[in-house]
């Protein structure tokens, strides 16, 4: 069909691509990880393991890493209860409202990352929104600090912004659902519950496990969150990660995490992947 | 409406029991389109009934009614004494056989079959037992580990069978099944089919716009045309005595006969014959096979009024193997067609005779 030469020509961009801004930089991520920083605060060529022990010696990376993954499972389930039954409700019984629904999930995604953390940041705060409401009808008398800067802001916001990513594929998979198979569940003496637990569901865990993945992986490298309204308590990975190669200038380190967290997500990626392949051939 | 009165005169008074299914004046429109408009019929218990027409004639939406995937806009369903339409598709004693089978990809060819009798609470021990038969009867019991996207289209349709019959549905609705196989498999299946029906003695309404298909299945054939019934009738009745001239040519080839009837003579351009009924401008069908090509010489026989003969120019000759197509051009531009025994190569002006009491009246549709 097509010449050697053209395949090696539409071949060369991507290629270039992924090595230029993918495999070089690791191989220098991972370089740099096998380094030291000296006492002068230079960071010094001898190779060895010291940034690998500290991760498990000192607690703190250890206890940021779970928590980071205890609001990412967060997120990720609360980004599935919310978007699995609109786009249940999008997919199946919208009808003449389906597009315009559906543009309106679409529509925050627009609006940027900043704009909507800091949206939180003035419904959370001490007098904000929901703090000023709360006490408007007498449920609280005092603010509520603990609303903003904690885990739970940082679950609240991050869910918020990726239950779109997560509505996505779910709706996609939804929607390739072939209608004659509920009819022919109806058919067959299965009631709407029924149906739904034995054939639409099943049918639609490839997009449940897309947009899981999704949900996960962005929650767990996330760091803007955190820093808007997560406070000390909601420091998550990524910001240890930022704080390495920024003030700490404690690079080598900084490098360890970021191929300990690559490990983390391509380990997850691939078993996803593993778990759909085998969930769409059965 | 001519179609409506005539199922007025069959159709039983309400409560008989000899109708199992009975669809009253149902009516049903998708926005504008009217695509059912007050349509009654009966079926009969072990019935095989083809609901037979054009795309877009309604057919499959009469189905779908039945089977309860639409609401109807007017009128009733019943089933055995009790009302069909109110009722959710899953309450109703039907099954369907899907055109494109619908079969549950994520689930084996076993527990495709189950699924009906799990949906409707059968004691988990008959299960595997009733499964294996249904997986018997359409010879697929050694797929049913299998997945159904493995087998071939013959053997998801049969699939697709067990998996409607293993429910001993009251009615088994078939929605075109075989309109995706290969011309030679179709003709099997249509032989399995037919077989099965008889002996699993099960209701069968199929849908087909299929008339060769109609006629080899049915005991009785629904014709639909644009939302009305043209003709109910046996395949043997509808073909010999269509009802309307649309019933004519849509089940079979046919000619139809313009023609001015004045007293008992027909005369429809050079073609005249003798006829029985009123006067006036009438339709006639006349198949194709019942016209005959007059060895040239024959005498013409003055006492005998039964057989009309006209001269016509042959215009062309399709070899058909046993039987060829000739198309006579017999004046006043009225065009016949007529299937003759293979006579060999025949062409030029020659002389054809048929039947008077072959040619049948029809209206001219429920439409016009």
């Amino acid at each position: 069909m097509y010449s050697r030469a053209y395949k090696a020509a539409v071949a060369i961009p991507p290629a270039l691509w992924v090595s230029v801004f993918l495999l070089v930089p690791y191989a220098i991520l991972l370089c740099y990880s096998f380094w030291s920083v000296s006492s002068q605060q230079v960071i010094v060529h001898n190779w060895n393991l010291q940034n690998y022990l500290q991760l498990v010696r000192n607690p703190i990376y250890l206890t940021v890493l779970f928590r980071s993954m205890r609001i990412a499972g967060a997120v990720t389930l609360l980004a599935l209860v919310l978007g699995y039954p609109l786009a249940y409700y999008l997919s199946f019984h919208a009808a003449g409202r389906k597009d315009l629904l559906y543009q309106l999930v679409i529509i925050p995604l627009w609006a940027s990352y900043l704009v909507r953390g800091y949206a939180w940041k003035t419904i959370l705060g001490s007098d904000g929104v929901l703090n000023g409401f709360l006490q408007y009808l007498h449920i609280t008398q005092h603010p509520v600090e603990s609303l903003l800067y904690s885990p739970f802001a940082v679950v609240l916001t991050l869910t918020h912004i990726y239950t779109p990513f997560t509505f996505l594929p779910i709706f996609a998979s939804l929607e390739h659902v072939p209608r004659n198979l509920v009819e022919a569940s109806h058919d067959l003496g299965a009631s709407p519950w029924a149906t739904f637990r034995r054939v639409i569901l099943p049918l639609s865990l490839p997009g449940v496990l897309a947009g899981a993945t999704f949900a996960f992986v962005l929650t767990l490298g996330d760091f803007l969150a955190p820093l808007l309204v997560g406070g000390p308590s909601g420091i998550m990975i990524s910001n240890i990660v930022v704080s390495l190669f920024g003030a700490a200038y404690n690079w080598p380190l900084g490098a360890a995490i970021s191929l300990c967290m690559l490990l983390l997500v391509v380990g997850l990626l691939f078993s996803t992947e593993r778990l759909e392949r085998k969930l769409t051939l059965s | 409406m001519s179609a409506t009165s005539t199922q007025d005169a069959a159709r039983p008074p309400a409560g008989d029991s000899a109708a199992l299914l009975s669809i009253r004046d149902v009516s049903k429109r998708f926005g504008k389109r009217a695509v059912l408009r007050g349509i009654s019929l009966d079926v009969a218990a072990g019935e095989f009934l083809t609901i037979l027409g054009e795309s877009g004639s309604g057919k499959t939406t009469l189905l779908r009614l039945i089977a309860g995937f639409e609401q109807l806009d007017r009128g009733e369903i019943w089933m055995a004494g009790e009302r069909l339409d109110p009722l959710p598709a899953f309450r109703r004693p039907v099954n369907t056989v899907f055109q494109s089978y619908a079969l549950f990809p994520h689930l084996t060819v076993f527990e495709n079959v189950a699924y009906g009798p799990r949906a409707k609470g059968v004691a988990k021990i008959e299960i595997p037992e009733r499964v294996r038969q249904a997986l018997d009867m359409v010879k697929m019991g050694e797929f049913a580990q299998s997945a159904p996207a493995r087998r071939s289209g013959g053997q998801q349709q049969r699939i697709a069978l067990a998996r409607a019959l293993v429910n001993r549905p009251r009615v088994l609705l078939l929605d075109e099944p075989l309109s995706a196989l290969d011309a030679n498999l179709r003709r099997q299946m249509q032989v399995e089919l037919k077989s099965l029906q008889r002996e699993v003695g099960i209701t069968f309404i199929f849908v087909t716009h299929d008339q060769e298909e109609a006629m080899a299945l049915s005991d009785r054939i629904a014709l639909l045309r644009a939302g009305l019934l043209e003709q109910v009738a046996g395949p043997r009745e509808i073909y010999g005595q269509p009802a309307t001239a649309y019933a004519a040519q849509f089940i079979g080839q046919t000619n139809v006969l313009v023609a001015e009837v004045c007293d008992g003579i027909a005369h429809a351009g050079a073609v005249v014959w003798r006829t029985f009924g009123p006067s006036g401008k009438c339709n006639f069908s006349l198949r194709p096979e019942c016209i005959r090509l007059v060895a040239p010489g024959t005498p013409v026989d003055a006492a005998d009024v039964s057989t009309a003969r006209f001269r016509g120019n042959i215009l062309n000759q399709t070899f058909g193997g046993a039987m060829d197509l000739l198309e006579i051009d017999c004046g006043n531009s009225q065009r016949l067609r007529a299937r003759i025994p293979a006579p060999g190569p025949v062409s030029g002006e020659r002389q054809f005779e048929f039947n008077a009491s072959d040619t049948v009246r029809v209206r001219a549709g429920s439409e016009d």
